[in-house]
């Protein structure tokens, strides 16, 4: 199971950035819904959650068929609606938006009503009967709980292969503190799997513990859920001194326990997607003086969510646009970082470099793939570090599956739930059973 | 600006609003704070033998996060001694000679009538209301709407109120009947001035689902009430159409259920009502909404032209008329307004459960990403309004009426002349 996860850890000095709802809030929110028929706040959602019909639930006072609705959908409803970008998603799409009206919030009532369910201890959902068959699923991230979930509902075995000691994968280790804290995370993937029925086996890794051809043999079925690899390097001299880190280590670090960050007065975030976007509104948060996100392209060219980059605006970060880390430089640790300026297709223009004092240096261009763990598998398809599969999620080689980041390539949280689910509902047709 | 007093049935008053008589108009002081606020006059609460009340009193119901939208009281006439009734009467009446101050009355015998009418003449009321129309606590004890379901009890006291009586006699009558028409008649026998209508209607409001128990709850039990506020009006406003629209009764009518605003006034005064009261909205907000219906009626007043109120009383009773007399050949279809329409489909799924199955979602275009907008199918619409109703975008749905080329023919006319009507649609 989880190792549990400290109670003082760096993020817990950040309070939930969206309030959330009481239960006389939620109702004038809840009455507000005009019930859409065909809704394109449903259609927007990845897991098509049934959004009027649970909304109108809590209008009604109906807080367990509720929290139903949307665990039906979406089994890691909880984090999602604390983690899902519903601006680009179920609320952006909501028809008020249409008539000048706000919107309704759909992501603060999604949360009031699966964390009443959380408080409550409701168990929604039960086990089917035994299949027999055993699913071995690797890595204990969203993509694979929600697959495992969906996999116990029909009645298989599961056994979930995870590297790290705790569980909950990017959810527990990534996620911004202002909308979820990592214990949440581990709550959520143990109330998952409150099913029952999932052994779950953490410290191991798939292809150094344990080979591929054993995962093979010993299951009906594989999901590969792993996610996405360590950050990308930049490749520039001076990316090995000590102060220059790759922000989804840092974040882990800041997630799990404590980050030494005393003294540092100036740090630059190199990115101009949502982990860079995270990382600059965390270091803020943390309390480091000065805090620039470092991005090649124009702010407009910013490939992270507009209402984040704007929340961290709020938060007092600095921005340099157009600029590019040619080298970092210091004695001992980073000191500065020495940058070029990029033109409007964000290539260095010659001689136009300058330099920005840095103490610490967060690289956020990415994560590597980890599609390549695969490869060896005759059938698999990998295609630039993504996993190869049809619709539902299976790979070229019969019995193995993906979804999530490994197969998509980095979406969001409500992206790999809809992926684990497809891909256990393909598995389950795979091994004889009805359609779910 | 156009002149609002009012006249109805010869008590005068500067505007047409009138407290009903209810909890509002229980005491001197309130009165007087409602007179300050605008209100043009007050029914005194309900004078007889005080009674005693119980707690609690009143119930609600609520509907999609609005609060009462219908309204329920088990409470009783006047708990306070009819002396100290009589003085804040007197009060009153002096400090505001030009407001109405109606009393409402409910006694049993004929020489309390006689007894209590001197009383309120004395005190200074400009006229009297007879209480036939309670239908909770009181008709137990064969007042309120026991006499009002009664035409020849109603007859016969309304014609002793009118002999003892110097000032205009007003009979509020209970909407607790099959046709109120026979109830208005009796009245007009026994010589009332006019009648004001409607009472509340006798009501369950709720059950406690977790207690059992309906509400309002009074301990372990309860019991019916009068049922009030905005959800009656459509009730009331056909009540007073019936007997504005009767060629036997003329008597003017005092229009009381439901009325929140100036729009409902101005309703009830289209449909034959020459005052207004109200009761469970000042209950829910106070005095002060007097205000805008004051200046809203008068806008209202402005923009149609009429200087008085006498011009726009009544002027909607003649479109009320028989099922049987409108015309079968009158054809609309449902528009959907596309600039307008916001794509939440309640019109689609209403039409389609509750209707004519005759609008539909725009067709999905592969690869486009597809409009919401849905497509009526005008040969199937069958102009039922539903999708209107629905729409939660003002102007976005509208029916259209369409030249069929049948000439105008009402279900009467077919019957008798042979008229001819148009195909049905949608009955397929």
């Amino acid at each position: 199971m989880s190792k549990p996860i400290p109670t003082d850890r760096s993020e817990s000095v950040f309070e939930d950035y969206k309030h959330e709802y009481d239960a006389k809030q939620a109702a004038v929110e809840a009455n507000r819904c005009l019930y859409c028929s065909d809704a394109p706040c449903t259609k927007a959602c990845p897991t098509h959650i049934d959004v009027p019909e649970f909304i109108r639930k809590i209008a009604t006072g109906n807080l367990k068929g509720s929290a139903r609705t949307i665990f039906e959908a979406n089994i890691l409803g909880m984090s999602c609606a604390r983690v899902c970008p519903v601006e680009v998603l179920c609320v952006g799409d909501c028809v008020y938006n249409q008539m000048g009206v706000p919107p309704i919030q759909i992501g603060k009532l999604q949360r009031f009503a699966t964390d009443h369910a959380y408080a409550q201890g409701w168990r929604l959902f039960e086990a089917g009967a035994p299949s027999g068959k055993s699913v071995g699923l690797v890595g204990a991230g969203p993509a694979s709980l929600a697959a495992a979930h969906e996999l116990r509902r029909l009645g298989h075995a599961c056994t979930v292969y995870e590297k790290r000691p705790v569980i909950g994968g990017l959810n527990t280790t990534g996620i911004a503190p202002y909308k979820m804290r990592a214990d949440r995370s581990v709550e959520e993937a143990e109330w998952v799997l409150g099913i029952g029925g999932v052994e779950v086996k953490t410290g191991v890794e798939v292809g150094k513990d344990i080979t591929l051809d054993r995962l093979e043999r010993e299951h009906a079925a594989v999901f590969v859920g792993v996610g996405l690899g360590p950050d990308t390097r930049l490749g520039v001299p001076g990316e090995d001194l000590p102060g220059v880190h790759g922000a989804v280590e840092v974040i882990e670090r800041m997630k799990l326990g404590k980050l030494a960050l005393e003294g540092v007065k100036s740090a630059l975030v190199i990115g101009g997607g949502n982990t860079a976007i995270d990382g600059v509104r965390e270091l803020a948060g943390l309390g480091v003086p000065s805090v620039t996100l470092v991005y090649r392209g124009s702010e407009a060219q910013m490939p992270g969510y507009r209402h984040e980059w704007l929340a961290a605006r709020e938060a007092g970060v600095a921005s340099a646009f157009h600029a590019v880390p040619v080298a970092f430089e210091g004695s001992g640790r980073v000191q500065r970082a020495r940058l070029v300026r990029t033109d409007a297709q964000k290539k260095p223009i010659a001689g136009s470099e300058l330099s920005l004092d840095a103490d610490l240096v967060l690289m956020a261009i990415g994560q590597s793939t980890l599609g390549q763990l695969l490869s060896g598998l005759a059938g698999v398809l990998v295609d630039k570090g993504r996993i190869v599969t049809d619709e539902s999620g299976a790979t070229g080689r019969k019995g193995w599956y993906a979804g999530g980041d490994c197969r998509n390539g980095g979406k969001e949280v409500v992206n790999a739930a809809a992926e684990g689910k497809a891909a256990a509902q393909a598995i389950h047709r795979m091994l004889g059973g009805k359609d779910a | 600006m156009p002149d609002l007093s009012t006249n109805c049935a010869g008590i005068r008053s500067p505007n047409p609003f009138w407290l009903a008589s209810a909890p509002p108009a229980n005491s001197g002081a309130q009165v007087q704070r409602a007179f300050d606020a605008g209100w043009g006059g007050a029914v005194w609460k309900t004078l007889g033998v005080p009674i005693q009340n119980v707690s609690s009193r009143f119930g609600a119901i609520n509907y999609s996060g609005t609060r009462a939208i219908g309204f329920n009281n088990i409470e009783l006439i006047t708990d306070r001694p009819l002396e100290v009734n009589f003085r804040e009467i007197y009060e009153t009446k002096k400090k505001y000679p030009k407001h109405a101050v109606v009393v409402s009355l409910m006694v049993e015998t004929q020489e309390e009538w006689k007894d209590i009418i001197k009383r309120s003449i004395d005190a200074g009321a400009d006229g009297l209301e007879l209480n036939f129309g309670c239908p909770h606590g009181m008709c137990e004890r064969g007042m309120g709407s026991a006499v009002g379901q009664e035409p020849k009890v109603n007859e016969r006291i309304t014609a002793w109120a009118v002999e003892y009586s110097t000032v205009p006699v007003l009979v509020k009558l209970t909407p607790n009947v099959s046709d109120i028409l026979p109830h208005g008649l009796a009245a007009q026998r026994g010589g009332a001035h006019g009648v004001s209508l409607i009472n509340t209607i006798k009501s369950i409001v709720s059950v406690d689902i977790d207690r059992f128990v309906p509400e309002p709850r009074v301990g372990s039990q309860s019991t019916n009430g009068g049922y009030c506020g905005a959800a009656v009006k459509p009730i009331a406003l056909h009540m007073l159409a019936r007997l504005s629209r009767s060629e036997d009764f003329d008597l003017p009518v005092s229009g009381i259920g439901g009325i929140t605003n100036w729009r409902d006034a101005v309703e009830f005064m289209l449909l034959g009502a020459s005052s207004v009261q109200v009761c469970t909205e000042v209950m829910l907000k106070g005095y002060r909404i007097v205000e805008d219906m004051i200046e809203g009626l008068g806008e209202y007043m402005a923009s149609h032209g009429f200087q008085t109120l006498d011009q726009l009383v009544g002027k909607a009773v003649p479109a009320y008329s028989e099922w049987g007399d409108l015309d079968l050949n009158y054809e609309t279809v449902a528009k959907i307004d596309d600039k307008k329409c916001i794509g939440c489909q309640l019109c689609v799924v209403a039409c389609h459960d509750g209707a004519h199955q005759c609008i539909h979602p725009a067709k999905e275009e592969a690869g486009a990403s597809a409009t919401r907008v849905p497509v009526v199918d005008e040969a199937e619409c069958v102009g039922c309004n539903l999708c209107q109703i629905v729409c939660p975008v003002p102007g976005c749905i509208s029916l259209v009426a369409v030249d069929n080329g049948f000439a105008p023919a009402s279900w009467n006319q077919h019957v008798t002349t042979g008229a001819k009507l148009r195909p049905k649609k949608g009955a397929h």
